[in-house]
């Protein structure tokens, strides 16, 4: 499957899920800012994209829930370099380049963009 | 009110499919408010039950399928409404039929596709006819807080959600409670 047609089945989904329009719909488009994701829509999201791709995902594998919730990756409204190093292992799709130099939970919503889900589906289908 | 918007499960297969009726009755408050007669404008009563209340009684069904699928240990949240559409008045005397199939069911929730039907007293050849079809999502609040707060807080432990209502209706539709 070309980056394209992940592309297409990926902005079907979104358009699905979040009631947007096609053209919202864009690689840097942020799904909580740009799209209106709400927490629920992220669930929704992940049994959509199983079903347009025909894979499993698993829990936390393509959202950090878990991370987000332990007090052991995040102080004082930042995430903490160990909680850096778990994003980045466990979410490689996701670029973390900028996000480092200032990791403020509050900002980590807006690297769920749609080309990061784009990423995800080319690494599960490669697998 | 007792919030029960449907009225018996009439079919289970679990963690596929449930079937649930719900006969609607003039004895019901709300048909009176929706809508009243408009004397002024010489407009009469209009009793249809809301739109809402349907898509209650489907997240009513889907949710019991929800619940059951794991022994009723999950608090199952109806947490959005994908899709709805409704194409025909529910009126006072029919039996409305809600069939709810599970799509996707994990730890952290489900989603579900529905049809609900009509079947008219008056013209019981016609059988039950398409009324609409709804798609929800559930969560699995203990194990999806989604930003309701941490596990384990804000949310008693005991199952809340399915309640002695919801026993009474699984009893006397002969499904066992399990949970």
């Amino acid at each position: 499957m070309t980056r394209d047609e992940i592309f297409g089945k990926v902005r079907n989904v979104l358009v699905d899920a979040l009631a947007v329009d096609e053209d919202e719909v864009t690689g840097g488009a942020s799904l909580v800012k740009d799209l209106g994701a709400e927490s629920i829509d992220f669930l929704d999201i992940v049994f959509k994209l199983e079903q347009a791709f025909g894979f499993k995902i698993q829990q936390g594998e393509l959202f950090p829930e878990n991370v987000m919730q332990d007090p052991k990756y995040i102080k004082d409204g930042k995430v903490t370099a160990d909680g850096l190093a778990t994003l980045k292992s466990r979410l490689p799709h996701i670029d973390l380049t900028n996000f480092s130099a200032n990791p403020e939970v509050g900002k980590l919503g807006a690297l769920f963009t749609v080309d990061a889900l784009v990423r995800f589906v080319e690494g599960k289908l490669k697998k | 009110m007792r919030w029960m918007w449907i009225d018996r499960v009439v079919e289970l297969t679990p963690r596929r499919r449930l079937v649930a009726v719900k006969n609607v009755s003039l004895a019901e408050d709300h048909l009176h408010d929706h809508f009243p007669a408009e004397t002024e404008r010489g407009r009469p009563a209009c009793p249809v039950m809301p739109g809402s209340l349907i898509l209650e009684g489907m997240a009513q069904s889907a949710g019991i399928l929800v619940g059951h699928a794991e022994g009723f240990r999950h608090k199952v949240i109806l947490a959005k409404v994908s899709r709805a559409e409704l194409t025909r008045d529910a009126t006072p005397g029919v039996t409305l039929r809600y069939t709810a199939t599970i799509a996707r069911i994990d730890e952290a929730g489900a989603s579900t596709l529905g049809v609900i039907e009509i079947l008219d007293h008056g013209r019981p050849s016609e059988g039950f006819t398409p009324a609409g079809s709804v798609e929800l999502m559930f969560s699995h609040l203990d194990h999806n807080m989604g930003g309701a707060g941490l596990p384990g807080e804000a949310f008693p432990a005991h199952n809340f959600v399915f309640g002695e209502s919801f026993k009474t209706l699984l009893r006397t539709s002969g499904v066992a409670f399990t949970g």
